[in-house]
């Protein structure tokens, strides 16, 4: 199953990439497909739920929106900050515990946190994750628990 | 419609050199590295990828089209990863971050 979808998504961007639809190249990339697909299987061993993590496809399609959203957000915050001739920061660090269960879902709230601006994630154990806030706004924002609440959902959809 | 598309690429692209510029005016006014990663933290997402929009208007419903919506992806799945390991290298090296605690909210730009 993980490997037909692998597959189909390694032939897509084949595909998508080349623009060349000669017998040759669609060979080629048959080959090329092929041998990546038994290479993160058989020799890396990495196509595995973490490594190819298909069961987030779906919600990916409600959690991305509203990230864009929350980066969009912010971003137009940092914006006014930095055009603000007083340059009105108050840096601090904060520890913002997870609730996901998976290492995947500490990456992508983790990496949420990156992406979102005025707040990026410095250190990430089993404790929680160490969040440099250049606000005190953003690092009330994470307190609230919202990002860390739908980035678990997220990861929760199985 | 080749005239909408052209007004929605050079929209697209000037509020994304907009940001590249405020992204890169931010890097030189905050005062030390993690509130630089900040400001550098707005080029990624918006400056790039507005640009990156604006080129597919040109483009059209092309293959460029889908590459570029490829590049997006990408950036946006590796940008939060590399700002991550060099704030947490700077972290690990002993940089101390300038916190706010200490001193005056808005007097942080004049401590070097």
């Amino acid at each position: 199953m993980r490997h037909v979808s692998l597959i189909v998504a390694l032939a897509a961007f084949w595909l998508l990439l080349s623009g060349f639809y000669k017998p040759f190249l669609l060979a080629a990339g048959l080959g090329s497909v092929l041998a990546i697909v038994w290479f993160t299987d058989r020799r890396m061993k990495v196509l595995d739920l973490e490594g190819h993590p298909t069961h987030l496809s779906i919600r990916a399609l409600t959690y991305w929106p509203w990230l864009i959203w929350e980066v969009v957000k912010s971003g137009w915050d940092v914006t006014k900050i930095i055009l603000n001739p007083r340059l009105p920061i108050s840096p601090r660090l904060v520890r913002v515990p997870t609730s996901q269960k998976t290492d995947v879902g500490r990456v992508i709230y983790a990496n949420s946190i990156t992406l979102t601006p005025g707040t990026t994630s410095l250190e990430l154990d089993e404790q929680g994750i160490l969040v440099h806030a250049l606000t005190v706004a953003g690092a009330e924002g994470l307190a609230t628990g919202d990002m860390d609440r739908r980035a678990a959902a997220f990861e929760a959809a199985l | 419609m080749t005239v909408i598309f052209d007004i929605a690429s050079w929209l697209f692209i000037a509020a994304g050199a907009f940001f590249t510029i405020v992204g890169a005016l931010g890097i030189l006014r905050m005062p030390d590295m993690y509130t630089r990663c900040h400001a550098a933290g707005i080029l990624d997402p918006f400056g790039v990828s507005l640009i990156l929009v604006g080129l597919m208007f040109q483009a059209g419903l092309t293959l460029v089209t889908v590459k570029l919506g490829f590049l997006i992806v990408l950036l946006m799945f590796t940008s939060p990863v590399s700002t991550h390991a060099l704030g947490r290298a700077a972290l690990h090296h002993g940089l101390k971050p300038l916190l706010a605690d200490d001193k005056q909210t808005g007097d942080v730009s004049s401590k070097r």
